[in-house]
């Protein structure tokens, strides 16, 4: 039985106060909560076993390396990936993306496509737009509507013999929209392109299988899913991996090095120069292990309760317009009320206690598509509360009256 | 008066505020008290980067006082410009060079003043200060 007081002890900040009230905690799409376990696992790598992986022939070092390597497999069965070094450990979902753009540097020639869509974080934009300026190819973008719904016969109709890669966020940041990416890969490989999925906002509440969907490249990062900031992980199918050129050069990542000439490491030490995040990379596991004991049934299912509640108690504040209403969403609600700037609602909320997110979500494009400067961004987790929305509710339309 | 005067005068104000809402109220009030910024000074060059809420800014000399008229499209941020034009509008370029800005800190507004609110209010006191260098050099 989901217990959500019980699922609260875990999470030792939210005991904390914010301004003198009870921290509400509505910014989760931009990051997670940590709870004790994954804390745990940080600090007893710290105080146990802490040394450099991969090279020692000490005892500390080797036990750290099993436990990294044991977390990458940890990720491998939680992503269904059919190879632990396919997993690639990175900084995250940026460093993940920067990896195979910079990668498919040698790949591409002038008047190649490709393609993403129009709701895609910045981090799933530029460095594509940086790779078109090294490469002469060119990026289409497959449209939404008013809904926040991707228009898949626009993409049918983008998708040629010229497109070489897809990208799309498989949940949007700043909507919540969920893409149907199953269709948007088949549909790429019908055309023989490849497809990297931004998994960022997915992962924390969706279990995706790399092998059921196919798919050759999906990223996401750790602090999105109660494991710590500074670690995420670039999933590649093995041939398209060991196609891709090296990101950074060091140590670590080589076989052989001579000032003639350096042969690299196979996978999937080929892309992790320099010593990891390994504490990091073990709390990743770690909090993989916490979420799966809840189950991400049981968490998806709660979240959708809380999604659901809380779009009705807005819909009957007056004014209260939301972003992004696609059938099938995330935990995510974008909003404004009437004209009022989306910053001063936040600056209020954050005197209530209340933490939500206003701005563009990095998602700009999103933005000048709804003709609005930013919204207001509120993000559940399973560690919300049906209180807890009441009282943004409560605080949402007080700080309405202040503001009118 | 002088920039300490207003202050102080301003820090006064502020104190007999209970409460952090009594405080936004006043903010806000101030905000919609705001006199304009003239149209044909609301363009791109006089909007301060890096703000969540935009902000337009312009400074004129006149008999050697800056005189500064500013615009927010959010009001929370119009009053704390609203502060801080009556602090440094209409005086000389080197009293605002060398005037102090932690009288907002003592006003409860030190939130305003974190880098991560993106508001603007340290971009906006760095404009400020950027004019009066200008302006003295000028008056030089």
């Amino acid at each position: 039985m989901f217990d959500v007081n019980e699922i609260r002890k875990d999470f030792p900040i939210l005991e904390r106060t914010v301004n003198g009230q009870p921290l509400i905690y509505f910014d989760n799409a931009a990051t997670s909560q940590t709870p004790n376990q994954v804390i745990e696992v940080i600090s007893n790598y710290y105080r146990n076993y802490n040394s450099n992986i991969h090279r020692g022939v000490h005892a500390l070092s080797q036990e750290a390396t099993d436990v990294y390597e044991n977390a990458r497999q940890k990720i491998q069965h939680h992503f269904n990936a059919a190879r632990a070094h396919e997993i690639i450990f990175t900084s995250g979902t940026t460093h993940s993306i920067n990896i195979v753009a910079s990668g498919y540097s040698k790949l591409l020639q002038a008047g190649d496509e490709l393609i993403a869509s129009a709701m895609e974080h910045h981090s799933n934009i530029v460095p594509w737009q940086m790779l078109c300026d090294r490469t002469g190819a060119l990026l289409k973008v497959v449209p939404m509507d008013e809904a926040g719904v991707l228009d898949i016969d626009a993409y049918k109709d983008l998708l040629s013999k010229k497109t070489k890669l897809v990208f799309v966020n498989h949940v949007s940041n700043a909507l919540g929209t969920v893409n149907p990416i199953e269709e948007i890969i088949k549909l790429a490989h019908v055309s023989g392109a490849k497809v990297l999925i931004d998994g960022a906002q997915a992962s924390p509440h969706i279990k995706a299988d790399v092998q059921a969907l196919e798919v050759d490249y999906y990223v996401t990062s750790a602090h999105k899913l109660c494991g710590p900031t500074g670690v995420g992980m670039l999933y590649g199918k093995e041939e398209l991996l060991n196609q891709l050129p090296p990101y950074q050069g060091g140590g670590e990542m080589i076989a052989e090095v001579s000032f003639e000439k350096t042969t690299y490491a196979d996978l999937p030490h080929k892309f992790e120069a320099g010593t990891p995040n390994i504490a990091g990379g073990i709390a990743f596991g770690a909090a993989l292990d916490y979420m799966n004991a809840i189950r991400f049934e049981t968490i998806a299912a709660y979240e959708q309760e809380l999604l659901i509640y809380a779009t009705e108690q807005l819909k009957e504040i007056d004014g209260v317009k939301i972003y992004g209403e696609a059938p099938h969403k995330t935990a995510v609600i974008s909003f404004n009320v009437d004209d009022i700037h989306p910053y001063d609602i936040g600056s209020i909320l954050d005197k209530m206690g209340i933490a939500v997110r206003t701005g563009h979500h990095c998602a700009q494009p999103i933005m000048d598509f709804y003709k609005i400067p930013g919204t207001i961004r509120i993000s559940f987790s399973f560690y919300n509360t049906r209180k807890e929305i009441d009282t943004l509710i409560k605080g949402l339309k007080k700080a309405i009256l202040m503001l009118k | 008066m002088s920039i300490q005067e207003i202050q102080e005068e301003v820090i006064e104000e502020f104190g007999i505020f209970e409460d952090w809402m009594q405080r936004y109220e006043h903010m806000i009030d101030l905000g919609k008290s705001l006199p304009l910024i003239a149209d044909e000074f609301k363009t791109e060059d006089n909007i301060i980067k890096g703000c969540q809420s935009k902000v337009w800014v312009h400074a004129e000399l006149k008999n050697d006082q800056l005189e500064f008229t500013a615009d927010s499209d959010a009001i929370i941020t119009k009053g704390i410009i609203a502060i801080l034009i009556r602090v440094f509008s209409n005086q000389h370029p080197k009293d605002i060079l060398a005037a102090e800005t932690d009288f907002i800190d003592q006003i409860g507004l030190k939130e305003h003043l974190s880098p991560t609110r993106a508001n603007g209010l340290v971009s906006m006191i760095k404009q400020i200060k950027m004019y009066a260098i200008a302006f003295q050099i000028q008056l030089n």
